[in-house]
């Protein structure tokens, strides 16, 4: 029988913060630019320059940090890792080994309807390297430094993760923690996300962990998945033939579809790692701590858990609507007018949710007033309106943002609830549909529908079909 | 009287009243230089036509009333690893063949606020790892005192350029002894300033943690006048420091009453010059006439000092030193096959043995594996060194002791024993490591007239009780060592 395998897996992910200058000089960040012109001293390894921290870097470190229940290092260091590559002006990155700023922490994902706690290792602050540009013509290679500098974090998770669905459960939830916090916008096809998936598998149910390999260039959740499962394939391969898997550093061609080993153990580099004597420590005090975490925006599993809490919103809607952040502020902006939860969800999560299907948009492109959303809830409960009418408003209202009760004041669309004015009516429908009243007298209790059909006609649409209904009852008993 | 014989101050003043001009003074330095520097050596690159213009744009400054600092319209020459822009920057190495950086260092941009005329750039041990300015690329400087012996490292043409009236002052680094000890030899003022007094930022890095840039002068005053005009707060250098008080001249009183002196026993034996010994008790006792209350005592650890120092300035170079490859700027090999081929051919040829030797001691002490049992340790040792002189200074005011265990060496004596060379830092490298002041003030001459130093060593921040008590001592000698050499006529 063939044997059984599982994956173990742990990433480390790059993501590049959404800081105006660079970690280490005031120079700009901004993508693009001709080569080497967002450069100074410091970011080209000018010899006599030296770094200066920017603290907002340290700010939204420590805001990941915490939204990733990790320990902060209230005494965090920078050091020093040296090698030789030209994309590195200095020969080596400032990063942090030591004492790096956060600590033992964990992200709840969600993977095939099972929850798990993916446990991180620790998060680190470091400069990114500029890029080498190969002129093909010339057989030389250039280096553009505007990169360089350009502030990153490292997550380093433990390798708690057993198969592709829940690597990318895992990166959705970084991304969508990092987005809510607004360090970083996280794309993976520009770079500022990036993962390095490390990779081992061991025959299931063992406990001795397998020779792993890192895999590295891996630029969507796509091309994640297939090398994911390319590489198990191939280190199950290899075991099956009693061969050694290698520890190595490979990277994924996703057009082949395979990937190739760039570096063994063997020739790894010993990086000589030692504290940068150009910074001092940063001291965080726990006033810091504090002023971060109020200053932190509510997270998405926070908001989805108040939510059900405090509105007795259902898991389901309570998932759609935070989603998307925009979806969840109007949510809580009409529901703090109307007090009415469970409709303004309702509008949400059906009407709003169609139209923007119909429409091919996305939450964030919802352009109507939480003010007027929360009108038409009044409106429709107060019974101002009937149901179709106010389907009929809020098309209106997704579409224009317009105000439902000056709408349907102008276009006369309120509810008759005078009873003397229906009764008129009433008595007319039954004096003209004699056939129907028989039916319905001779127990064909469907009749009364089309005479309530033949009223609400009659009163052009804007009377309450179950208050018609029940005074066509009564005036047939 | 002859214009190169003023101090700093005095030539100052001078230029003030309008007894002298800008122009006078630069010209007569240059002379000067041009005269003797085929036998001293003192400059990588004397800067005649730059002078002479900012000559001119200094004195228009001094006309209309902006510049009127006690130092405007000096004549200074820099230490060549301070980057000025557009001026070859070298650190007497190979490697920085024609680099010419795109930034002035803060300390040079604050001499220059304060209206130095630079004159050109001093030679110096190739990126300050010596001990004697023989590990130069542009060949060795010589003592002023005496030709055949050697000025003192690393900041060597610093002071043999002052020495040899070469110019009114300079500035010098000092990352375990560099002001210090040629100045020592040399018979001058120098000082090294509480770590992050002055901005490091471009200075080109030996030891992060231990580099600072100081004065060098003629005399006590001018060494003073000179640091109140380069410290400063530098929010470019993470490690610079706000300090209380930057008025250094303030100091420059005559009078020690009070003053409780240690000198380290462990200072005073084996291994020191009986000169030096009796040059260091004498000084001692003029500071008691006036007042001062002066004892031995243990210090502890002095023998540490040394492999802590190697061990962590060699680290920190190591990592310092990688930006030099061939790719950005400086000395690339000019044939070489692939990225790897170039680097290792570039810094191959581009730097010496001592700065090989200590990148290789370097690398290896933080390679994984020994960083615990050397580099760890040897902060650890920092440390204790740190916390002994804590306890010292719990006691006294200042420690006096030598600043060398011998006078000037003969060229060619030094670099064939490493060990050797090293171990002649030992009055020396522990400051650095406490990030305390010192200072080298002469003290006499020994038994060949070569010049002899004597260190001061304050608490942190106490640049000003290490003035008062070196202008008290200067009085008190009625500055019998002053300069100049007497080079150039008939040596």
């Amino acid at each position: 029988m063939a044997r059984q395998y599982e994956m173990v897996i742990g990433l480390e992910v790059h993501v590049e913060l959404a800081t105006k200058t660079k970690i280490f000089c005031g120079c700009s960040t901004e993508f693009g630019g001709a080569p080497n012109t967002h450069t100074c001293p410091v970011c080209t390894g000018m010899p006599g320059s030296l770094p200066v921290l920017n603290k907002q870097v340290v700010e939204y470190a420590m805001a990941i940090g915490l939204a990733a229940n990790c320990n902060i290092t209230q005494t965090c260091k920078f050091d020093r890792k040296n090698y030789f590559y030209p994309d590195n002006p200095q020969n080596y990155q400032i990063s942090q080994l030591y004492m790096p700023i956060a600590r033992d922490g964990y992200v709840e994902i969600e993977s095939g309807g099972v929850k798990k706690k993916v446990r991180i290792h620790e998060m680190h602050m470091e400069e990114d390297a500029g890029k080498l540009v190969h002129d093909e013509w010339d057989d030389t290679t250039l280096v553009d430094y505007n990169r360089s500098g350009v502030p990153l974090v490292e997550i380093v998770s433990e390798p708690d993760m057993g198969s592709a669905e829940e690597v990318i459960s895992y990166l959705e939830k970084l991304r969508m923690i990092i987005q809510y916090l607004g360090a970083s916008d996280c794309k993976l096809q520009e770079g500022s996300m990036r993962a390095d998936v490390n990779l081992s598998v061991r025959e299931a149910g063992s406990e001795t962990l397998g020779t792993r390999t890192e895999m590295k260039n891996l630029n969507s959740f796509k091309a994640i998945a297939r090398a994911i499962e390319a590489e198990r394939e191939r280190q199950i391969e290899l075991l099956e033939e009693g061969k050694p898997v290698i520890q190595e550093t490979r990277r994924w061609d996703d057009n082949k579809e395979s990937s190739y080993a760039m570096r063994s153990k063997e020739d790894a580099q010993d990086y000589r790692y030692f504290p940068e004597p150009d910074l001092v420590p940063i001291v965080i005090s726990d006033e810091w701590i504090t002023q971060i975490k109020s200053r932190q925006p509510e997270l998405r599993s926070e908001k989805l858990e108040r939510y059900k809490k405090e509105f007795d919103i259902p898991q389901y809607d309570a998932e759609i609507l935070t989603e998307s952040k925009k979806m969840a502020d109007i949510f809580e902006a009409s529901t703090a007018i109307c007090g009415k939860p469970k409709k303004v969800s309702n509008w949400l999560m059906v009407e709003t949710l169609r139209l923007l299907k119909e429409n091919s948009m996305e939450p964030e492109d919802i352009q109507f007033s939480p003010e007027n959303l929360a009108k038409l809830v009044d409106l429709a409960e107060a019974g101002t309106i009937n149901s179709s009418v106010a389907k009929e408003v809020f098309e209106k209202i997704f579409s224009q943002d317009i105000d439902p009760e000056k709408y349907v004041e102008e276009n006369g669309l309120k509810t008759v609830n005078d009873e003397s004015a229906l009764k008129a009516v009433i008595e007319k429908v039954i004096a003209e549909n004699p056939k129907s009243v028989e039916d319905y007298k001779g127990g064909k209790e469907k009749a009364i529908g089309f005479l309530v059909g033949q009223s609400m006609k009659a009163m052009k649409g804007k009377a309450d079909p179950g208050m018609v209904n029940q005074m066509l009852k009564e005036a047939l008993k | 009287m002859d214009i190169l014989s003023f101090t700093a101050l005095e030539l100052g003043k001078m230029i003030k009243e309008k007894r002298a001009s800008v122009l006078d003074a630069v010209k007569a330095v240059i002379e000067r230089a041009k005269a003797v520097e085929q036998e001293i050596n003192s400059y990588v690159t004397l800067d005649e036509e730059g002078a002479l213009k900012q000559a001119e744009e200094v004195q228009r400054l001094i006309d209309s009333g902006t510049l009127t600092g006690p130092l405007a319209g000096v004549p200074v020459a820099v230490k060549d690893n301070l980057c000025i822009e557009g001026q070859l920057t070298t650190c007497s190495s190979k490697i920085l063949s024609g680099f010419k950086p795109i930034y002035t260092a803060e300390a040079v941009l604050n001499l220059k606020k304060a209206g130095a005329v630079i004159i050109g750039k001093t030679n110096m041990d190739e990126f300050a790892m010596g001990s004697t300015t023989e590990t130069s690329y542009y060949g060795p400087t010589k003592n002023p005192h005496n030709t055949a012996h050697v000025p003192g490292g690393s900041s060597g043409g610093s002071c043999a350029a002052v020495a040899a009236q070469e110019c009114y002052y300079s500035l010098g680094s000092d990352t375990g002894g560099s002001i210090r000890q040629p100045s020592a030899f040399c018979g001058v003022v120098g000082l090294k300033p509480t770590y992050g007094t002055v901005s490091r930022y471009g200075l080109i890095a030996y030891g992060s943690s231990l580099d600072q840039i100081g004065p060098v002068a003629k005399d006590v005053s001018d060494c003073a006048a000179i640091l109140e005009a380069i410290a400063s707060h530098d929010t470019k250098d993470s490690t610079s420091v706000k300090r209380k008080d930057y008025d250094f001249t303030s100091a420059l009183t005559d009078n020690v009453k009070g003053l409780k002196i240690g000198i380290p026993r462990d200072y005073l034996g084996e291994g020191l010059d009986e000169d030096i010994r009796r040059a260091i008790r004498k000084a001692a006792e003029v500071l008691e006439e006036r007042g001062a209350v002066v004892e031995e005592f243990d210090l502890s650890l002095v023998q540490y000092a040394i492999p802590a120092y190697y061990v962590i300035a060699s680290a920190e170079a190591s990592s310092n030193l990688e930006r030099f490859d061939g790719v950005k700027y400086g000395y690339r090999t000019p044939d070489y096959e692939g990225l790897h081929n170039m680097y290792k051919k570039t810094r191959s040829e581009g730097f010496g043995a001592e700065v090989k030797r200590r990148i290789m001691l370097g690398s290896f002490v933080l390679s994984s594996g020994y960083y615990d049992a050397y580099y760890l340790k040897a902060l650890r040792t920092k440390a204790l060194i740190k916390q002994a002189f804590d306890r010292a200074f719990e006691k006294y005011d200042v420690i006096l002791g030598p600043a060398a265990p011998s006078t000037a060496p003969e060229l060619g004596k030094s670099l064939t024993d490493p060990m050797k060379m090293y171990l002649g830092d030992i009055y020396t490298v522990a400051v650095n490591l406490a990030g305390l002041p010192g200072m080298s003030v002469p003290a006499g001459k020994d038994s060949k007239g070569l010049p002899i130093g004597m260190q001061l060593i304050g608490n942190s921040f106490q640049e000003k009780t290490l003035i008062r008590t070196a202008y008290t001592y200067e009085c008190a000698t009625n500055k019998q060592y002053v300069v100049p050499a007497n080079i150039g006529e008939g040596v």
